[in-house]
């Protein structure tokens, strides 16, 4: 095997690894945003207990957040792996079939991401909704709206625009918690880096390659989430 | 008197001198060429309207704030400065630090460090800047905090005490340094009116032993019976000077006679 | 729910305890000394100094911490030759320093903003007064910037320290056998992720829980100027000064 430079190896020559990588980055980023979406939703939930909850849900929210912020990412994928797995080894012995059933990697890492992220999300949700001020939510229910009219005229557009930069910091987390997602075998950028550095023995120019990739995206999401932060401030009054 | 120690004895030299001192932020002109000289045993107030530069220039003393022209002489030592890439810089921070270490300053906000008792508070500079031994400036300490009446508060933090407390507590801090000259920069402006009284009276017992003070402040009543001379700034020049007797009894300028009548 | 599996798992994983401790904390002593120094770069007005620091913390925050491991631990085997030469391969060929190495590079990226926003935080007042006591330089910061800046940044680097706790678990990646290691050793042998998962749980949130109490407890002794004095004088000698 001839000795390829930097820019054969991962260009998209026909010894080039460009379209495999530029694949995964597409994996990476389609992994991470459903975990993040899904963490959305979780967070939601959990904030919306944490706020509103009689007692128990309220602890039950705190237990969450609590348990799913002092454990490592890392435990929670392998549950969802292997406890996945096992789960549906368990369904399908009941069908006859027998051994290991890999359960689907994506989904794997997207739920585990979005348990994860739900906990991070719901205290950007609870801090940004402490942040709407009282007087408009009485105003609110001083014009006859009801709570699902309330959380959707008045709560969501508010808490949403107060959480975008909280928003920001957890995208970047979800971000670099996919690469996680490479020990279950899912083809995001630093698994196909991995498979890329063992089958041409050039581990350090794939990993490096993978950290540009990464800088990239975290780049133009930064990038992104600021505007996004600007366009909502429109309107408000500047702090300074 | 350019730089390094005067040949004069020091009977004569005065404690601070200061020599058309100017002094600019961005375009604003806030000191146009202010002298001023300090003997030994001398309590100046410096009065002016707010933004007359009468802050700045005691800051300029200890070189807080460096002057852009002029010189500042401690003791018939001259601060040396040098032009730096925005303004003037002292051209020896050593020496500074030395001057700093004889010139002590109390500040309108007492500025006591929030991290440390009031004993702490006291002893911080005699030990590690003058590096005297520390038993002995805790002794000293616990006699300046009986002085200004706060022995009792002195292994509690600053937040835990009053602001008259807190302003006592810095002018023992100042006092612990063996200053030849201290710097009152508004010492009671940041008080409440029932407070101001206890600051006033601690003051007025230095001046009595006889300590070379330069004192900012808006207290006619101390200019007027503590202080042997009163220093008016306006627009960042002096716009009248002397004993205060003749300056309250008969003031020369008009500006200074509307300043009397709008505080008393 | 098995209980007597759950205890054996017990006494295996928390035989990896001592091994996640020894990296968060190694890792966390280097990090810190390398972020005072980054802080201190980006805070030097020196752009020669700013911006490497800039960059540094741009890269390592922006960047997976696996992707920095593996690059550490597999992306320099590449240059094994040259490392051999250096005598340097002994240190790039063992998982824990390639691990240590990692954390440390990561944590002192993190730590560096802790810290910058602590020594910021720093009022310009209590400064200034120092200065007006002759007090500049090493002796300034050691003194009253220092300190100040320690005990506002405290919080901050209480939930870095966590944060390092938990991310040891990717030591496990490079064949560290801390708890994490052992969990999913045990997990691909039993196929039980449940009550292993469980149970490498229960022994994080314990560690943290002591963790964050003892970071609180330092705060606590660090800030008795944020309580109410005491009723009596306790004591009549100066504290720690």
């Amino acid at each position: 095997m001839q000795h390829l430079s930097y820019f054969e190896l991962v260009g998209f020559g026909p010894n080039g690894w460009g379209w495999a990588l530029l694949t995964a980055t597409g994996m990476t980023i389609a992994v991470a945003s459903c975990g993040f979406l899904a963490g959305s939703i979780v967070g939601t939930f959990v904030a919306w207990g944490k706020i509103g909850g009689n007692a128990p849900v309220r602890w039950l929210a705190d237990g969450y957040t609590t348990v799913l912020r002092g454990i490592p990412d890392l435990l929670v994928i392998y549950l969802f792996y292997f406890g996945g797995s096992a789960a549906l080894g368990a369904i399908g012995s009941l069908f006859g079939a027998e051994g290991f059933i890999g359960v689907p990697a994506f989904a794997t890492g997207a739920m585990a991401i979005g348990i994860v992220s739900g906990a991070y999300q719901a205290e950007v949700f609870r801090g940004a909704f402490q942040v709407v001020s009282r007087g408009e939510l009485e105003a609110a229910r001083s014009v006859g709206m009801h709570r699902w009219l309330m959380f959707r005229r008045i709560i969501a557009p508010q808490v949403l625009r107060y959480a975008i930069p909280g928003l920001g910091n957890t995208w970047q987390l979800v971000l670099k918690e996919s690469a996680l997602i490479s020990v279950t075998g899912l083809v995001e950028l630093l698994r196909q880096s991995q498979v890329a550095a063992g089958s041409t023995r050039r581990p350090f120019d794939f990993y490096i390659t993978a950290a540009i990739l990464y800088l990239v995206i975290t780049w133009v999401s930064t990038y992104l989430f600021q505007r996004a932060e600007t366009y909502s401030l429109r309107g408000m009054r500047r702090a300074s | 008197m350019s730089n390094g120690v005067s040949s004069l004895s020091s009977q004569t030299v005065p404690a601070v001198s200061i020599t058309n001192l100017r002094k600019n932020f961005g375009s604003l002109e806030v000191l146009k060429g202010v002298s001023l000289k300090a003997n030994e045993g001398d309590v100046i107030s410096i009065l002016g309207a707010s933004g007359s530069g009468k802050s700045t220039m005691l800051r300029c003393i200890n070189m807080l704030e460096v002057p852009d022209g002029g010189d500042v002489t401690i003791g018939g030592e001259t601060i040396k400065l040098k032009a730096g890439r925005k303004g003037m810089v002292p051209a020896d921070q050593r020496q500074v630090d030395r001057i700093r270490s004889r010139v002590a300053m109390v500040f309108q906000s007492f500025n006591l460090w929030s991290h440390m008792t009031i004993l702490e508070n006291v002893i911080e500079a005699p030990v590690h800047v003058q590096k005297r031994p520390k038993a002995e400036c805790i002794a000293e300490a616990e006699e300046l905090l009986a002085k200004v009446g706060i022995a009792d508060k002195r292994n509690q933090y600053p937040s835990h005490l009053s602001g008259g407390q807190q302003q006592r507590a810095a002018i023992a801090r100042a006092l612990a340094m063996r200053p030849d000259v201290m710097l009152f920069d508004e010492p009671t402006s940041a008080l409440d009116p029932e407070l101001v009284g206890e600051v006033l009276r601690v003051m007025r017992s230095l001046a009595e032993e006889g300590r070379t003070m330069l004192v900012v402040t808006h207290e006619m009543g101390f200019a007027r019976d503590v202080s042997n001379r009163v220093v008016f700034l306006h627009k960042g020049v002096v716009e009248e000077e002397g004993p205060p007797a003749e300056v309250f009894g008969a003031p020369k300028s008009e500006r200074f006679k509307q300043f009397i009548s709008s505080h008393r | 729910m098995d209980f007597a599996f759950m205890q054996e798992a017990f006494l295996r994983l928390i035989g990896g305890i001592p091994l996640t401790l020894n990296l968060a904390f190694t890792s966390i002593a280097f990090g810190a000394v390398f972020a005072m120094l980054l802080a201190l770069m980006r805070m030097s007005n020196i752009k020669l100094l700013d911006w490497p620091a800039q960059a540094y913390v741009f890269v390592f925050r922006g960047t997976p911490l696996l992707v920095q491991i593996f690059l550490i631990y597999y992306g320099l085997g590449q240059f094994r030759p040259t490392l051999d030469a250096l005598g340097l391969w002994g240190f790039f060929r063992e998982p824990y320093w390639c691990a240590v190495l990692a954390l440390t590079m990561n944590t002192a990226a993190y730590g560096s903003e802790i810290i910058r926003g602590g020594l910021q935080a720093v009022p310009h007042h209590q400064v200034e007064a120092a200065r007006a006591c002759g007090m500049s330089g090493f002796l300034l910061f050691r003194r009253i910037i220092f300190p100040i800046a320690v005990r506002q940044a405290l919080p901050a680097y209480g939930s870095e320290i966590i944060l390092m706790v938990k991310a040891t678990s990717l030591a496990s990646v490079i064949t560290m056998m801390e708890v994490t290691g052992l969990a999913a050793k045990m997990i691909s042998q039993t196929f039980r992720a449940v009550e292993v998962f469980i149970v490498a749980g229960a022994i994080y949130l314990v560690l943290n829980f002591i963790i964050t109490r003892i970071i609180m407890a330092i705060e606590w002794w660090l800030s008795p100027h944020l309580r109410r004095p005491p009723a009596i004088e306790p004591r009549l000698e100066a504290a720690h000064v």
